[in-house]
């Protein structure tokens, strides 16, 4: 579209028409790939130009205006462009504002980074607009720190918000910083305290990272705020769009300076490795010497075979490691890292006396703090509460269980009595191979066979592999061609794990109270459970584990936090493919048919995407289990 | 096929208490006893007798607190001893007589043994480490005199020093002091000067103990780590790193050198005292006897070479007594 700058009452409105037309049809792409690029060259330096251009978009009719400033702002190669496109469009037109303000940072999420970098940056570039600027960085603020919103939103709409709020920082200026210090602390405050809350990590992940950044840029001297975390590619990024880079600039320069500082590292080491070859020379001619007025040789030496490290033995038998463990005396210190170290091999040898004080054992075990500091002590204990565990199930688990319900234990101890109730039932309902009772798939076998908060990445794999092969395999990872087969020892234990921590999820105590406050604790039991239902497969409990289960999904399945969501979908996927199909369609029928409603509902509606696909795959085994009784001539 | 290394000659007996410090006086003609003088940790500085393996006297002066010190003073009449109570006590032992005669109040809170050097007939220099963190003082016996404090420069971080040995190279030459800090590194003093001459960062923990061989200039240092460090002096009076040897196990408390240069005794954390030549280092013996940490070795001083003994004092109350290549 070609124009012939006329007399300044030419009249652009048809053309505005036109334009908003086509992009409201959803041609914005093809229109705007031409119209945008030769507008971008006509405006960079003319004047009237730029006017005409203004004009184009002013006179577009309100209700094709959201398409048409959508399609520029997607379109756009950059901030600066887009301001010499638009202009003051966005204070002048209240729909223009609106969209840009608010329709396209808090009720949609779909754009790119690059998009949100080219609106803000758009609103930052002229006097007009900041008032903008900082009237969406309060808005993006407030929703960024209302609990609500952290709960029920989803992932990618957090991330989303969160990159705005990191850019929109990036462009305040001092002033403006100074102008509204105290909002943005009591802001982060709040947002750092509803992030950290939730159980899902990259949530808590994105508030960390927010809190540092906005904490560094109003405390530009003082101490900054700094949390742990591991860093990733997502947390990189984010860090990145704090620092605006001013394009063309910098960036040539850039490889220079990194050349420049190589050379000068390099010049250093060169002095060095020089003076090495000298402080050897010295040396040598002084051995020489030596060597020649040697009379020493009539001093012959002993035997030194027994010069050896000198090791603390452990002890042999277990009551004297109860004795090592218990015993107060800090000198021993050597003599208890012995213990801890020996502790579960010396288990797994003499399982006989250690059924005698099974319950002992355990209770030390759970109470064990680190002395001094081992390497691995936390993997130690488990590995030795694990084997008192496997020795003898059934005293030790009422034990473990009893005390998950009991006051005065730590979070962690809690979890801690889970990870081992659910390691010790993967044990002994697997076949045993030589020292490899580990599963291959988890990275770091002990510690993390609940499926951390991360998403069930492990058991979507597991569950998809079950429900191709339709088999019952207790096939965790990679297939061996022959299993030996065993007893499956879980069977006899299996209800005295299950039953017990089930029971009493609904009784508060003062420390402890699993449906309000502790509902991390509660997703990791939820998903602790439906471990334990997929290892009872085969043995006579499942049953009865599985109605107790679907009751208690029922009555949790409402639950605001995604992770035990999560989780009560994992126990149906575990219970759909343990209990046998014939039981579960004799005994639960009713129940099955209203959880089928409850999983169309959580595909359909609910913020978490894991949850969905979750539900998706329960969906789909059920539908597979209706198939297989149809199949099956009755 | 190398033999086992020997057994100890015999074992004393009788401390009730960590033996810290060990001292022999067995250079008096007959019928002059060889005695052993052990302090312990109970405050307590036991004279042995050599041919009964008994104690002779038990000399309490240090209000039961830990001895780490011994030494005589030109016989077996004078001894000096250092205990955790802050004193340097001096005894006269002469004729049955167990009186203090002098001390020193040191204010010394460390574990820094003091070091003797006679000059002249009748005269020591005493250093020992002083009241204030980094120093180190060196005193006249028996007047008690200052002759100077030994300050590092400020900000030379040392940190307490460790193990101290003053000597000589003969009668006329000027006093030096050898200084192993809590930094790893030892010093090199001009007492006179009250100067430091040389430092040489050794290890990279704690000097634990030291000792030099005047004669050919070269000294042994060991520390709480596996590495023994033997450094030597040149003429310019600089230290150098001649050698590093590493052991088996960490932690060495004492070492000696015995008086004929010819070996040098290390005692371990590990329970075992080592023996290595002191020519080239070369390791000769493991004495495994006791059954805690070793905390000082020391070799008589017997005028007939056959005799020489090399006792050991444990934290497992006993003193081992060897007779380890006497016949060189």
């Amino acid at each position: 579209v070609c124009f012939i700058p006329g007399g300044l009452d030419c009249s652009i409105s048809f053309v505005s028409h036109v334009l908003g037309k086509v992009c409201v049809h959803g041609r914005q792409k093809e229109i705007l790939g031409v119209l945008v690029p030769h507008l971008t060259d006509l405006t960079k330096s003319d004047c009237i130009w730029q006017r005409i251009c203004w004009r184009l978009v002013e006179c577009v009719p309100d209700r094709w205006m959201e398409a048409v400033v959508l399609g520029f702002v997607q379109r756009a190669p950059g901030a600066d462009v887009l301001s010499r496109l638009l202009g003051n469009l966005v204070v002048k037109n209240k729909k223009a504002q609106f969209v840009m303000t608010q329709k396209m940072l808090l009720l949609q999420y779909g754009h790119t980074t690059a998009v949100l970098q080219n609106l803000l940056g758009y609103l930052s570039l002229d006097s007009l607009r900041r008032t903008l600027l900082l009237r969406v960085l309060q808005e993006l603020l407030e929703t960024w720190s209302s609990s609500s919103a952290v709960k029920h939103s989803s992932a990618e709409q957090q991330l989303y918000i969160s990159k705005a709020i990191l850019i929109c920082l990036s462009h305040l200026k001092e002033p403006e910083i100074e102008s509204c210090r105290q909002e943005l602390l009591t802001s982060m405050m709040e947002g750092v305290k509803c992030h950290l809350d939730s159980s899902l990590p990259q949530l808590r992940r994105l508030g960390m990272v927010v809190a540092e950044s906005i904490s560094l840029k109003i405390n530009s001297e003082g101490p900054v705020l700094k949390f742990e975390y591991e860093e990733d590619s997502e947390t990189r990024e984010l860090k990145s769009l704090l620092v605006q880079t001013p394009p063309f600039c910098v960036v040539t320069s850039l490889p220079d300076n990194d050349r420049s500082e190589k050379a000068a590292a390099a010049l250093p080491l060169i002095p060095e490795s020089d003076e090495k070859p000298h402080t050897a020379a010295r040396v040598m001619p002084d051995e020489e010497l030596d060597a020649e007025l040697d009379s020493d040789d009539d001093l012959t030496p002993y035997d030194m075979s027994e010069d050896k490290e000198l090791k603390i033995k452990a002890p042999v038998y277990i009551r004297d490691c109860i004795e090592v463990l218990t015993g107060s005396r800090s000198e021993d210190v050597d003599k208890w890292e012995a213990t801890v170290k020996a502790l579960e091999s010396l288990v797994r040898k003499n399982p006989a006396a250690t059924r005698e004080v099974s319950v002992e054992l355990a209770k030390i075990l759970l109470h064990l703090e680190e002395k001094t500091c081992i390497e691995g002590f936390v993997e130690l204990r488990q590995r030795a509460q694990v084997a008192v565990l496997t020795t003898d199930p059934v005293p030790v688990a009422k034990y473990l269980t009893s005390q998950f319900y009991s006051l005065n234990y730590s979070l962690r101890q809690r979890m801690d009595i889970l990870d081992v109730l659910v390691l010790a039932a993967q044990e002994l309902s697997c076949p045993k191979f030589h020292g490899k009772t580990k599963h291959s798939g988890a990275q770091k076998p002990c510690n993390q066979l609940l499926p951390g908060s991360d998403s069930s990445k492990d058991w979507r794999r597991i569950v998809d592999e079950r429900i191709k092969s339709k088999t019952r395999r207790f096939d965790m990872g990679q297939s061996h061609v022959e299993l030996a087969s065993h007893p499956n020892e879980f069977n006899s234990v299996a209800g005295h794990f299950f039953f017990p921590l089930i029971q009493h999820f609904d009784r508060p105590l003062t420390t402890f109270d699993l449906l309000g406050e502790d509902h991390l604790v509660l997703g990791r039991l939820v998903h602790a459970l439906a471990i334990l239902m997929y290892l009872a497969v085969n043995t006579v409990a499942v049953t009865a584990m599985g109605k107790a289960l679907l009751e208690f999904v029922w009555a949790l399945r409402f639950h605001t936090d995604s992770y035990v969501r999560q989780g009560l979908l994992s126990c149906i996927s575990s219970l759909l493919l343990s209990v046998p199909t014939e039981r579960i369609l004799a005994d639960m029928t009713e129940e099955l048919l209203e959880t089928q409603s409850w999983l169309g509902d959580v595909m359909e509606k609910d913020p978490d995407g894991d949850c969905r696909r979750l539900a998706l795959q329960n969906l789909l085994l059920m539908e597979n289990l209706k198939k297989k009784l149809e199949a099956v001539p009755s | 096929m190398a033999l086992p290394p020997p057994d100890p000659q015999f074992v004393l007996r009788g401390t009730s208490a960590a033996v810290h410090t060990l001292h022999f006086s067995c250079g008096g003609p007959e019928p002059d006893i060889p005695l052993l003088f052990s302090g312990s940790e109970n405050g307590f500085i036991h004279v042995w007798n050599l041919k009964t393996h008994r104690v002779n006297t038990a000399l309490d002066g240090h209000g039961r607190k830990s001895v780490y010190c011994v030494e005589t003073m030109g016989g077996k009449d004078r001894l000096l001893s250092q205990g955790r109570d802050q004193r340097i006590c001096l005894w006269d032992l002469a004729e049955g007589r167990t009186s203090v005669t002098d001390s020193v109040f040191t204010e010394h809170v460390g574990f820094c043994r003091c070091s003797l050097l006679k000059v002249a007939q009748g005269r020591w220099l005493m250093a020992m480490a002083a009241r204030s963190l980094e120093e180190v003082q060196i005193l006249e016996l028996p007047s008690k005199t200052s002759v100077c404090t030994l300050k590092p420069e400020v900000g030379a971080k040392l940190g307490m020093p460790m193990c101290l040995k003053l000597w000589q190279l003969n009668c006329d030459s000027q006093p030096v002091l050898l200084a192993g800090y809590e930094d790893g590194s030892v010093v090199l003093w001009n007492v006179s000067m009250g100067k430091a001459l040389s430092q040489l960062i050794c290890h990279q923990e704690p000097v634990m103990s030291l000792d030099f061989d005047a004669e050919k200039a070269k000294g042994i240092s060991g520390s709480s780590e596996k590495v023994l460090s033997i450094w030597s002096l040149n003429e310019q009076q600089n230290l150098q790193v001649y050698k590093t040897h590493e052991l088996v196990n960490a932690g060495i408390s004492d070492i000696t050198i015995r008086p004929d240069k010819k070996i040098v005794a290390t005692a371990g954390w590990d329970h075992r005292i080592r023996i290595f030549g002191w020519k080239k280092l070369k390791p000769l013996a493991v004495l495994d006897y006791h059954t805690a940490t070793v905390h000082c070795v020391s070799f008589s001083d017997h005028s007939s070479p056959r005799e020489r003994l090399l006792a050991a004092g444990s934290k497992d109350q006993r003193i081992s007594v060897w007779s380890i290549y006497a016949q060189t």
